[in-house]
């Protein structure tokens, strides 16, 4: 497997920063384009990738192994997110037969 | 081969990542988000990250994935029943967006790292020395993560659970 990575050196970190960067801003114009509470949360899942990438790629870069134990971390967070987002959708759905974040709306008050 | 790789995945990620937003069926929104995780994998594979890679591939592409499309099938969603925002607000959307990209990567400009990134220690991303730091260093985090997980697993129960109607 190292020899992989022998073929990848080269690539700046910069490059990593900008194609996260890319993704990143993909997840956000999806949570606020769509009204589809199930797409919303996967763009949320887009956003939290982007991030997991990057601390994986800065960990490489600093040659330390917290950053990946981080990403470790993140992945049970977004698990736990997802399960919980989704029972709340399941019940939102339930209740007004529609998952529409608009039907939402009375909540703001 | 060299750095050619990395560029081909990426803009497959991106390409994929775009078609999970824009997609009109939610059904092809989370296939398309099953192939961004898998382009994700061969991002983690290729930074050598091989444990970060396994646990991708278990967790995304298998435990979530499975719980979005069943809960698509479940509420039988898969049809376009998805009231279009107005045009303008997609637009406005989408500027949005391009502004944030265009802040990040401007002020991510001024502190640019072009040094090609080297691994020094090729057993980073390997199980046996990220457990020696997760047992070690990170012991506490991790068995709340554990605490964290089962409460989500009650939350769900609890929540999804019908009520009972009360005659009372």
């Amino acid at each position: 497997m190292g020899s992989i990575f022998e073929n990848m050196q080269g690539v700046p970190l910069n490059h990593y920063i900008w194609f996260c960067a890319i993704i990143f801003t993909i997840g956000v114009i999806g949570v606020l384009v769509r009204r589809n509470a199930i797409i919303i949360f996967m763009s949320v899942e887009l956003m939290l990738n982007a991030v997991n990438l990057l601390l994986a790629a800065f960990s490489v870069h600093h040659n330390d192994a917290s950053g990946q134990v981080f990403v470790f971390f993140i992945m049970a967070l977004a698990a736990a997110e997802v399960a919980v987002g989704l029972s709340i959708i399941v019940m939102v759905y339930r209740n007004t037969q529609s998952i529409d974040i608009n039907v939402l709306n009375r909540l703001k008050w | 081969m060299g750095t050619s790789v990395f560029y081909f995945v990426a803009t497959l990620s991106v390409f994929f990542a775009l078609m999970v937003v824009f997609a009109k069926n939610p059904i092809h929104s989370v296939l398309y988000l099953i192939l961004t995780f898998f382009t994700f994998t061969v991002h983690y594979v290729l930074l050598n990250a091989q444990f970060l890679a396994v646990v991708n591939f278990i967790v995304y592409m298998g435990a979530i994935m499975v719980l979005f499309l069943f809960v698509l099938m479940l509420l039988n969603l898969n049809k376009e029943n998805e009231p279009n925002k107005s045009a303008l607000l997609r637009i406005v959307g989408v500027i949005a967006g391009g502004c944030l990209v265009v802040t990040l990567i401007g002020s991510l400009k001024s502190v640019a790292i072009t040094s090609p990134l080297v691994l020094k220690n090729p057993s980073l991303g390997l199980v046996e020395n990220l457990g020696k730091e997760l047992f070690g260093k990170f012991m506490l985090p991790f068995e709340l993560s554990s605490l964290l997980l089962l409460s989500a697993m009650v939350g769900a129960v609890l929540l999804t659970k019908k009520e009972e109607k009360t005659n009372g």
